[in-house]
């Protein structure tokens, strides 16, 4: 069996997308956290062209982009599938990967800015999480039905890092009474087997996210 | 194809399912690059379909209803079923119409494949469009950013014909129009954005696209 190594690092929710990912499926691999500081040699090499993680190894040839890194392992380990089996269901799975990866980002700018910029991302993200909710959970257990499929770990930034970014800046919102379904599909998400062993500690992502917002800010 | 006798359906159950199985409409606009790459994929796969040319100042209720999250073309309706955006539609077309694949098969070539799609239009197409929209020393830097990244792309070929060998595929369907419209710019805003002399290859690489057969009469080139 090839070798798989996964090079993250452990505050990122795009780290965690492949890791769960892997884990569901039973695959054997090893993690290299890599410093975004001081990016290592083998990092660059494996993504010379955004410089990013997380990058997935397998046996030697490199994959990047996690939900890219999600399509291979579904594709390579069909075992605990990750999308549906119909051509349909995954163009609608698909739909709201991107959806997610062009609207979820509006979060992070929530927790890079202030004052205007950081009100009109507040707002985009209110209509993200009001799209999602309606549109592709649903009353749904979770976003792939009854089992966690790639909609949910695409999703993951909301059920575990949004509430480190509203405690940071702040601002709340995804407010249960406002996104009931949402909100229980973040309990219900983050209670699931391998999900709920395999977390980034709340506490020291708050102090890692509150430093990082301060540099942020300081530099701006 | 389906090769089935009326004379032995007696209920018209199975005419019923036959004319109801893979009845395909395209929902888009001309000036869409986006509806364009649809397009293209359902030529070189040899799939009939219906063409309804949009209005985007006056959307149909049929285009509102199919897309409400987006209200956007292009849309993909096969049976009823809509699907939405250029990129999960062609995969969608490679899923169900198996002949002449578009995506390479194995799973490692698909994820580069995917990547450099994205990063065509993340990257290429943002900058490509800010060409028109800015001026002076904003418009220099934007060519300049759109040059690398295309440059990067061209890199993608790794010396072939096309990204996926001999035969055009996902990737020339993907960022095929960023010539057309990298023409546009050259001819409407007046800078050279791609030319023999700085991506040789890349140019290359659209020069053969434009002399396969099935790309000569594919909408939009003209």
């Amino acid at each position: 069996m090839a070798e798989i190594e996964l090079h993250g690092t452990w505050p990122s929710p795009y780290s965690y997308r492949v890791l769960w990912a892997l884990k569901l499926k039973g695959i054997p691999y090893e993690y290299v956290e890599e410093d975004l500081s001081n990016k290592s040699p083998l990092l660059l090499q494996y993504n010379p062209v955004h410089k990013k993680i997380p990058v997935l190894v397998h046996g030697g040839k490199p994959i990047c982009e996690s939900m890219i890194i999600l399509e291979y392992l579904d594709e390579t380990w069909p075992q605990n599938p990750l999308l549906p089996s119909d051509p349909y269901e995954r163009a609608v799975v698909r739909f709201w990967v991107k959806f997610i990866e062009d609207k979820g980002p509006s979060a992070w700018v929530v927790f890079r800015t202030s004052g205007e910029e950081q009100e009109k991302a507040v707002k985009d993200s209110l209509e993200m999480l009001k799209t999602i909710e309606e549109h592709a959970l649903g009353e749904k257990k979770y976003f792939g039905g009854d089992k966690i499929g790639m909609v949910d770990i695409a999703c993951s930034g909301i059920a575990h890092w949004l509430q480190v970014i509203e405690e940071v800046v702040g601002i709340k919102i995804l407010e249960p009474h406002k996104f009931p379904r949402l909100h229980a599909w973040t309990k219900t998400f983050k209670e699931a087997p391998i999900i709920k062993d395999n977390l980034p500690n709340q506490d020291e992502m708050l102090v890692f996210f509150k430093q990082a917002r301060e540099k942020l800010l300081a530099s701006a | 194809m389906h090769h089935l006798d009326c004379k032995k359906d007696p209920t018209g159950l199975i005419t019923k399912l036959r004319m109801a199985e893979d009845k395909v409409t395209l929902l888009g606009f001309w000036g869409s690059p986006f509806a364009l790459r649809v397009k293209w994929a359902l030529k070189l796969k040899g799939i009939e379909y219906e063409y309804i040319e949009e209005d985007l100042s006056n959307k149909s209720p049929l285009l509102l209803v199919y897309n409400h999250v987006h209200k956007k073309v292009p849309v993909l309706v096969h049976n009823s079923n809509p699907v939405v955006d250029s990129l999960v539609i062609i995969e969608y077309i490679d899923e169900v119409w198996k002949g002449n694949p578009l995506l390479p098969l194995d799973p490692y070539q698909r994820a580069k494949a995917r990547f450099r799609a994205k990063f065509a239009e993340d990257k290429c197409m943002g900058a490509i469009i800010r060409t028109f929209f800015t001026e002076g020393k904003e418009k220099e830097k934007v060519v300049k950013e759109g040059r690398e990244n295309l440059k990067t792309l061209e890199s993608a070929l790794e010396g072939k014909k096309f990204f996926g060998g001999e035969t055009i595929g996902y990737l020339e369907i993907a960022s095929g129009w960023i010539r057309l419209w990298t023409q546009i710019v050259e001819e409407i805003a007046g800078v050279n954005v791609i030319d023999a002399e700085t991506m040789p290859v890349l140019n290359t690489w659209f020069d053969n696209f434009l002399e396969v057969p099935a790309v000569v009469s594919l909408p939009g080139i003209n």
